[in-house]
């Protein structure tokens, strides 16, 4: 379902993505751990056509984002690492919006609109302006839209940052059930290594731009001789701490301070 | 065509929804009417130019229109940073649909300022009408009205898209305070809303003229009072205002529909 060959990207002489290459199966669940810096992020912005690769290739579905944008995006649905909703709109139509524009028609628009909200119990709150939301309801509503135009690939970025435990329990319980219900792919990245273990078919851990490991957790487990996964992902990266150049953007910043120095 | 519609949508929905917002942008223009229309009339009319509330009103009209499209456009500053904007990229239809349909929503959004900006005006005692020598009585021309709209719709279409080139372009709130004092305000003050522009030359009336907004001014106030700004005969300004306006509007359309198709996050 995602094939990914030699996929890199750099910002000036920064190296955010180095030489990675994968492939994700159709209808597993896969997860990309790694620490701050890791390059998940970028990663997940290139596949989406959000960013450029530098050199490498990307297949949706067998699309090439690049070449066929708007098949891709019609294929995938994003649920970004921070807010993409309209506050200013009600939970519904947030909905209608995302249907609108992924194309969906609107008799399967309304059915699955309702269907979705229900199953995120988000349905009663429906006609509130999602700026009154929490900050758990606001990712079930965008996880619930993000499987409302029925995708192949679901692309989780860091989806549970924030969120109290009970919150976390209860958004993998939807995601699962949707995944195993509508097949679709689930491309998740995470930080923590519990919730990685309990819904991921397969990890991979990514290191300063490069996959370092990838498997299932207990291949992983097995090929460090550690117990836990966090065990396994702190063999596989090292101990020390990880702030500097948390994401693309940071790198970018840094790029362009670089430049101004030279000048 | 779904795309547009719904991002038309979305504008329209923000407007109606903030009411106190609507009356709140009425304000300003309300009170450059009232403060500097009844400040300054003497002196206009001592100065042989007539009523000056006549005068101020289609420029406050347009100063309105350009307030309200300007921001819409920019109002994409708090898309990117609420995250919103990320949603409309990453949509599987051409970048062009979103552009098109935030920038004629905004447009929509600032005609209907427009007119209500027209209707206080009325209130406070303007009345269109049709061209006459200072100091002897004018007829009324309510037909006017309608056809001050496509000059309202034609300030708005220009300025929304103008708007939404810079909203692309931005990124920060410095970013929207620099553009506001050395853009939004210059383009305001230098139209001729406030002051006629006939009896200029040199420098200063070059200026007025790059100004797109003058044009919009010049229109509205041709329509509304019979006074144009140009003095090719009122037939003729019609044209070259409607022309020049319909022409910077296909510009900046087309700028920030290249601009919002080269956005990444």
């Amino acid at each position: 379902m995602i094939r990914v060959e030699n996929l890199t990207r750099t910002f000036g002489e920064f190296t955010a993505v180095k030489d990675i290459t994968f492939e994700v199966e159709t209808g597993e669940i896969f997860a990309f751990l790694g620490p701050n810096g890791a390059g998940k992020t970028t990663t997940i912005k290139m596949l989406t056509t959000l960013l450029r690769p530098t050199t490498g290739r990307i297949h949706l579905d067998g699309f090439d984002p690049w070449v066929k944008q708007r098949e891709a995006r019609q294929r995938f649905g994003i649920v970004f690492q921070d807010p993409s909703l309209d506050g200013e709109q009600t939970a519904y139509e947030n909905m209608e919006l995302h249907g609108v524009l992924y194309h969906v028609p609107h008799k399967v628009r309304l059915e699955r609109i309702e269907l979705l909200l229900r199953q995120f119990e988000l349905w009663e709150r429906r006609n509130d302006m999602v700026k009154t939301f929490s900050g758990g309801m606001k990712r079930r509503l965008e996880i619930a839209r993000g499987f409302l135009h029925t995708p192949k690939i679901l692309f989780l970025d860091e989806p549970t940052l924030g969120l109290d435990p009970q919150s976390r329990n209860q958004l993998w319980t939807h995601v699962k059930a949707l995944n195993e219900k509508e097949k679709t792919t689930v491309f998740l990245t995470t930080h923590y290594m519990d919730e990685a273990d309990r819904v991921a078919h397969r990890i991979a851990i990514m290191d300063h731009g490069a996959i370092v490991a990838m498997g299932t957790s207990a291949e992983l487990k097995a090929k460090t001789n550690t117990e836990s996964l966090e065990a396994a992902f702190l063999a596989l990266t090292g101990t020390s701490l990880r702030d500097e150049g948390a994401n693309s953007a940071d790198a970018m910043r840094r790029f362009a301070q670089m430049w101004q120095q030279k000048r | 065509m779904g795309a547009i519609y719904i991002m038309w949508l979305r504008e329209l929905k923000r407007y109606f929804r903030s009411k106190a917002q609507i009356v709140v942008s009425l304000g300003q223009p309300t009170l450059y009417l009232l403060a500097l229309g009844f400040g300054f009339g003497p002196v206009f009319a001592k100065a042989g130019a007539g009523n000056y509330i006549q005068f101020m009103a289609p420029g406050v009209v347009g100063m309105t229109v350009l307030f309200s499209s300007i921001f819409s456009g920019m109002a994409m500053l708090w898309d990117r940073q609420f995250g919103f904007l990320k949603e409309t990229l990453v949509a599987p239809v051409p970048r062009l649909h979103i552009i098109l349909g935030r920038t004629l929503g905004g447009a929509t959004v600032a005609s209907l300022q427009g007119l209500l900006m027209l209707i206080v005006c009325l209130i406070a005692g303007f009345r269109p009408v049709h061209s006459h020598a200072v100091g002897t009585a004018a007829q009324h021309n309510w037909l006017a009205l309608p056809v001050a709209g496509i000059f309202i719709a034609m300030i708005a279409i220009v300025f929304a898209a103008l708007g939404s080139s810079v909203g692309s372009t931005i990124k920060d709130m410095q970013g929207f305070q620099v553009l506001m004092n050395f853009l939004v305000m210059p383009i305001f003050f230098l139209s001729g809303a406030l002051y006629p522009l006939k009896g200029h030359s040199g420098v200063f009336s070059w200026i007025t003229r790059v100004d797109p907004l003058t044009y919009g001014i010049d229109g509205l106030r041709g329509v509304l009072i019979g006074n144009w700004q140009f003095s090719y005969g009122a037939q003729f300004n019609f044209m070259l205002d409607l022309g020049l306006l319909a022409a910077l509007a296909a510009i900046f359309l087309g700028t920030s529909a290249w601009l919002f198709s080269r956005i990444e996050v």
